[in-house]
């Protein structure tokens, strides 16, 4: 039963993230945009045209483009970038290396303190901790990622002077040296990501502290602190899985414009500038990854979530 | 201070007071800014208050007042048509895949499925590498991505006014299904989407932002504010504010409506939660 579910689930996954290829591909290569003619720009002639068509195979039907270039994606190919004429995969492959450690760290940090906070804030429902942290997380979750990282360049790294404002990362640093240096893009990232997962995880736990085996449990005299702990957090797991899931897919965007702020050499930054240049194969290799970590990491949440709760292992 | 009944709570005033206020800079910019939104007038970075330029001036020596004036009309504007289409698009079709059922509910309910498997902005910088950055294509990706959650909560709403008696008996008089959509389904569907219509403002309003703040968006020399934190950025690095006053206006903007949305979605007994 069980396995049958997961199963299931993986294949899902795999059906959507397909799709997304799809998607991927038609966006970028069958909208009335032209690559020949935006490589060309004002010296296009319909003869260089023509001709730049051939050398990209743009002459060819779009279901052989498509299954050319899912074929060597799939194995690690993503063809040959516009703008310098250079192999796609290897240019990607350390950026992807620096966005995950930026991530990571981001995670690391933000998943445990979100968590606890917004467990904090749902046993003081309407204390003024509570109402503390449901103002500035509305606050957070409202603005820009930029703004939250300007503030943070403006205040600990042009006013105090402790951090750097630009993230000047090279994987040949030292452990902490690097830590260091993504001291504010992290921060950023995690201030964007707390404040979402912990308006979850306490609406999660509310949503939770209010079934009636709760009401049962203080009727019957147990202490808050084990219902919180023994009763309510084991039914609120699966959906707190799901919120951190969820919420390490919202990194994907996050990272994109925090990178551009801080000058990170990350694959977001990467994937903005192709699009400026209208690299095509390199924004379709970028979107896929990103895509494909998006669509994975929204699959664990339901995973978890089903591993987590065995009442949802028994669909009606 | 009340609205329709319900007597607005203080956080909500000051939202309702923002929004106000930014709806009237953007109206009126032509007739209260102090100069052009392209006028050289003084020198470089000028800190706020310095040679009378109450919020100081930019990277080319314009005058930043003026140009936030002028940005609330374009960043405002942009971000009001999207939501607007969206709402058009999302919601017809969500009522239509509702109540028509079968087929045509699979079949947009699945592409918005797709859509919706990978984040907006990501799909957003595809279709701009493949078509340019130019206003209508700004708009018109906008408000196509943003119109499948639009699709989502009005499907959702529709199917449940739909199993109701009244559409039954107005069925059953043979009215026509336009006119069922637009007489007994909307009417109904009103406050979730009132509320929705804020959220997905600010939705709009943040992706243009980021995407001109990406460089990606409205083009100079036109002001927006997402470009203007882009333009002043390198300011920054000398402890000068410039970039953060459009910065902060964008977050005030949308802080604003939340607060305001925040309200509304309390008293239909929901939180911003749900309808993420």
């Amino acid at each position: 039963m069980l396995f049958s579910l997961v199963a299931k689930r993986l294949a899902l996954g795999l059906l959507t993230l397909w799709l997304v290829s799809l998607l991927i591909f038609a966006i970028t290569e069958i909208l009335p945009g032209d690559v020949a003619t935006a490589i060309l720009g004002q010296s296009a002639t319909p003869e260089t045209v023509a001709a730049i068509r051939r050398q990209l195979g743009l002459d060819e039907p779009a279901w052989w483009r498509y299954l050319q270039w899912l074929g060597g994606a799939l194995q690690g190919d993503f063809g040959v970038s516009l703008a310098n004429q250079r192999e796609v995969a290897p240019q990607i492959a350390g950026r992807l290396q620096n966005t995950l450690f930026l991530a990571s760290v981001a995670a690391v940090v933000a998943v445990p303190l979100a968590v606890g906070l917004g467990l904090l804030a749902a046993i003081r429902q309407n204390s003024l901790l509570d109402r503390g942290i449901s103002i500035s997380t509305l606050a957070a979750i409202s603005v820009p990622e930029f703004f939250i990282a300007y503030v943070l360049i403006f205040f600990l790294a042009v006013q105090a002077g402790w951090f750097p404002s630009m993230a000047r990362f090279d994987p040949r640093m030292g452990f902490f040296e690097q830590l260091y240096v993504i001291a504010l893009p992290a921060a950023t990232l995690v201030l964007v990501v707390l404040a979402h997962m912990m308006r979850m995880t306490r609406a999660t736990v509310l949503n939770v502290m209010a079934q009636p085996f709760v009401e049962m449990a203080e009727l019957k005299g147990v202490p808050k602190w084990r219902i919180v702990v023994f009763h309510a957090l084991p039914n609120a797991l699966a959906p707190i899985i799901n919120v951190v899931a969820l919420n390490l897919a919202y990194l994907v965007v996050g990272v994109i414009v925090v990178e551009v702020v801080f000058v990170y050499p990350g694959l977001g930054q990467f994937m903005v500038d192709a699009v400026a240049r209208r690299d095509i194969p390199t924004v379709q290799a970028c979107g896929l990854i990103f895509g494909a970590v998006y669509v994975g990491l929204n699959m664990l949440a339901d995973l978890g979530a089903i591993l987590a709760n065995p009442r949802l292992r028994h669909p009606r | 201070m009340r609205i329709a009944g319900h007597r607005l709570s203080l956080a909500a005033q000051i939202g309702l007071l923002v929004v106000v206020a930014n709806i009237l800079a953007a109206l009126l910019a032509p007739w209260i800014a102090p100069y052009t939104q392209t006028q050289q007038v003084g020198g470089v970075w000028l800190a706020p208050g310095e040679g009378g330029f109450l919020l100081g001036t930019d990277q080319l020596g314009r005058d930043m007042l003026s140009r936030m004036l002028y940005g609330a009309r374009t960043s405002i504007g942009i971000a009001l048509t999207c939501t607007i289409l969206s709402f058009t698009l999302g919601s017809v079709l969500g009522f239509l895949a509702a109540v028509v059922g079968g087929w045509l509910d699979q079949i947009l309910s699945r592409i918005v499925d797709t859509l919706m498997a990978i984040p907006v902005l990501i799909l957003a910088l595809l279709v701009l590498s493949a078509l340019g950055a130019s206003i209508p294509v700004l708009i018109g990706v906008i408000a196509i991505l943003d119109s499948t959650r639009v699709f989502r909560l009005s499907r959702a709403v529709g199917m449940d006014i739909a199993v109701m008696e009244y559409v039954e008996a107005a069925r059953l008089r043979g009215e026509g299904l336009w006119w069922i959509i637009r007489r007994e389904i909307l009417p109904n569907a009103l406050p979730p989407l009132i509320a929705e219509f804020g959220l997905r403002f600010c939705f709009a309003f943040l992706l243009i932002s980021s995407l001109s703040f990406l460089g990606l968006g409205v083009q100079p020399p036109f002001a927006d504010w997402g470009g203007m934190v882009r333009d002043n950025a390198q300011a920054m690095e000398f402890g000068i504010v410039a970039p953060l006053i459009p910065a902060a206006a964008i977050g005030i903007l949308t802080i604003g409506v939340n607060l305001v949305v925040d309200w509304m979605l309390g008293l239909q007994g929901r939180t911003m939660e749900d309808s993420r």
